[in-house]
């Protein structure tokens, strides 16, 4: 009983993105895209969960993996005779070289991973502010770099002849695994650990908890689950360096705080509600069922819904807690998010 | 290696030197730091980092071009400018900062990404519906045109831009140091508790904050619309980013610290685009943020703070 308690906040997440999949699947394939778009939503969000959500630290920095991980997954997926005719000035053991699409999404987490544990090294040791900029910083370098160099990528144009091997299946199955992942580490000691120290540093610097290395951990963690997201991103929409760049750094942003930025059910919730959102709106911009918005009113209306989300329920529409099992009264509440 | 990378160093230097990019990259300089006192004073007493503080400035640019369409007198393009932004100011403030008033730094910073995408979608539609992409305010123009003085060209608004600067900056100095609500915006931006505590009413002092730093979006906007006279939604957006790095990295508790690091990466900046050789220039950002993470981890609480600064609370 005592361990099906400690697992059960991930069964709701874990239900959610599979009824999402499901329901997804019944519709034809222009329908079904918002599906596979919201589930790839879903695993960039629990990426950046695992660092904002475990730490309380901003970071604008996540896309960038996320981007590393698309570019190390679409330049690898090409196929060999395909790389000289759209990506002419690769390295060369890049353009000898295609993997399949499991082998890429796993090296897209695995250079994510990477990347962020050595962008993190120094940076974790900066809070506030200033990490909030600092990793800003990395964003925009990663995108500068990825958009003009061309010994390992496509630079200004977008990915062409990736093979679309994310369907809805792909997007789920990345979604379960990202929403896993982040909840083992979320339960582990290291975990726990960090999530004290987000909530008391001084006490947890008193137990012997170092902060740094905490924050490490869940950095590297987290930018492996973004590179993997954006392994899965590149391997269903042709996309260029724009894609990954700010839009989809504010949007991920808006989703995890809309959620809850605290717990991975908000995170889960928050990708969801938002992307379904914006696809209600942009079918309602093709004229359905009668409503017919004139065209780009779309974002008017999602920035319009988050502002008002944010000043009506300021913590999240889950306001930042786990699903329980039971609601159980005691005496002296529970700790949020301990269970 | 280390031959081409001194050279290299040496060419950068000697380009850097001239006094052509000196004066465009303090022309630079110049608009940033108003940016940056724009949100570092809204940061002082709220707390909050104003990212839709670019989208004041491109509504700003779109009253502009809306008055030059219709060949309005500059001056009423001018006039309607300053009205629209602080219109916008104020009403941002009321309907959104201040229910939130209370909330986490992050709730908050979020909050201005959707009145950000919130603007900048209204600006796309009002862009899109005469099927052109952007709109020119040719009105402003003339003020670009060049001054000779000792071969160097001086462009007319790099000249304005460097007084104007000044001006507003003497202004605000004066203005917080002289006034009763200054030296309760000072107050409250130390310790707004306290400062409430002892009568400070919070409702006044952020309305002039708010209010200050929607003129200062005005004269930005008027400003950068005579340097880039086509005005799209993305109008402002990187020249708040840029501001906002170089907010942090001045140190933001401080508004003469924030200042002076919005006058320097807009002087980095100027100088790097000045002197990089072209094929490097494309990789200007990537200097530029590089310089911003570098020092972000020699100061991290600010380059232009003495001491150690606040211990944060992590």
């Amino acid at each position: 009983m005592r361990q099906l308690r400690t697992f059960a906040p991930v069964l709701a997440p874990l239900a959610l993105v599979a009824v999402t999949a499901i329901v997804g699947s019944f519709f034809e394939r222009s329908t079904e895209i918002y599906f596979i778009n919201a589930l790839v939503a879903v695993s960039i969000v629990v990426a950046l969960y695992v660092f904002v959500g475990n730490s309380g630290v901003l970071s604008f920095g996540h896309i960038a993996f996320v981007a590393v991980g698309s570019w190390t997954a679409g330049v690898l997926s090409v196929p060999v005779e395909e790389k000289p005719a759209t990506m002419p000035n690769l390295f060369g053991f890049l353009s000898d070289t295609t993997v399949g699409n499991i082998p890429s999404l796993l090296l897209a987490a695995l250079v994510g991973g990477l990347f962020a544990l050595l962008a993190g090294l120094p940076l974790m040791r900066l809070s506030g502010l200033a990490a909030g900029i600092a990793t800003f910083a990395v964003l925009e370098i990663t995108n500068n770099i990825l958009r003009y160099y061309e010994r390992v990528g496509p630079g200004l144009n977008v990915f062409s002849s990736v093979p679309e091997t994310t369907d809805m299946q792909q997007a789920a199955i990345g979604a379960i695994v990202a929403i896993v992942v982040a909840f083992l580490y979320q339960v582990s000691r290291f975990g726990r650990q960090l999530r004290a120290a987000r909530d008391d540093a001084p006490a947890a610097r008193a137990v012997g908890i170092s902060v740094y290395l905490q924050r490490l951990i869940a950095f590297a963690l987290s930018g492996a689950l973004a590179g993997f997201a954006g392994g899965l991103y590149v391997h269903y929409l042709p996309i260029n360096a724009d894609v990954v760049y700010l839009d989809l750094t504010f949007i991920t942003l808006a989703m995890l705080v809309i959620g809850g930025m605290t717990s991975l059910w908000g995170a889960v919730v928050g990708a969801l509600a938002v992307s379904g959102l914006d696809s209600l709106l942009a079918e309602a911009e093709n004229g359905l069922g009668g409503v017919d918005l004139p065209s780009g009113s779309r974002i008017v209306v999602v920035g319009a819904l988050m502002a008002i989300v944010l000043i009506l329920r300021p913590s999240g529409i889950t306001g930042g807690k786990e699903i329980r099992l039971r609601r159980v009264a005691r005496v002296a509440p529970a700790k949020e998010g301990a269970t | 290696m280390s031959a081409v990378l001194a050279s290299g160093l040496t060419d950068f230097l000697r380009s850097a030197i001239e006094p052509q990019v000196q004066v465009d990259a303090i022309g630079i300089g110049a608009i940033y730091a108003l940016m940056a006192v724009g949100i570092g004073l809204v940061f002082g007493v709220l707390r909050l980092v104003n990212f839709a503080y670019g989208q004041l400035v491109m509504a700003g640019a779109f009253a502009l071009a809306f008055a030059s369409d219709r060949d309005w007198p500059v001056w009423l393009g001018i006039v309607l400018c300053f009205g629209v932004v602080i219109a916008l100011s104020m009403a941002m403030d009321r309907v959104v900062f201040r229910p939130l008033r209370t909330q986490s730094p992050a709730t908050m910073l979020v909050a201005t990404f959707a009145v950000a995408f919130l603007l900048q979608a209204i600006a796309l539609l009002i862009d899109q519906s005469d099927d052109t992409l952007g709109e020119p305010a040719a009105s402003l123009a003339k003020l670009n045109l060049p001054w000779t003085i000792l071969g160097t060209d001086v462009r007319k608004i790099t000249v304005v831009a460097i007084v104007t600067a000044a001006v507003c900056l003497v202004a605000l100095v004066l203005f917080l140091g002289r006034t009763t609500v200054g030296l309760q915006m000072r107050a409250a931006s130390m310790d707004f508790q306290t400062a409430r505590l002892i009568g400070v009413r919070a409702n006044r002092v952020i309305g002039s904050a708010v209010l200050v730093s929607g003129i200062l979006a005005a004269i930005v906007a008027v400003m950068l619309t005579v340097q880039q006279p086509l005005v799209t939604s993305t109008f402002a957006l990187r020249e708040t980013i840029v501001v906002l790095a170089g907010v942090v990295v001045g140190g933001m508790n401080k508004l003469l610290s924030a200042t002076l690091g919005g006058f320097a990466i807009g002087y980095a900046s100027g100088l790097l685009g000045g002197a990089l050789p072209t094929e490097q220039s494309q990789y200007l950002p990537s200097f530029l943020f590089g310089l911003v993470i570098l020092t972000l981890l020699v100061r991290p609480a600010g380059l232009f703070t003495r001491g150690r600064g606040p211990v944060e609370r992590v």
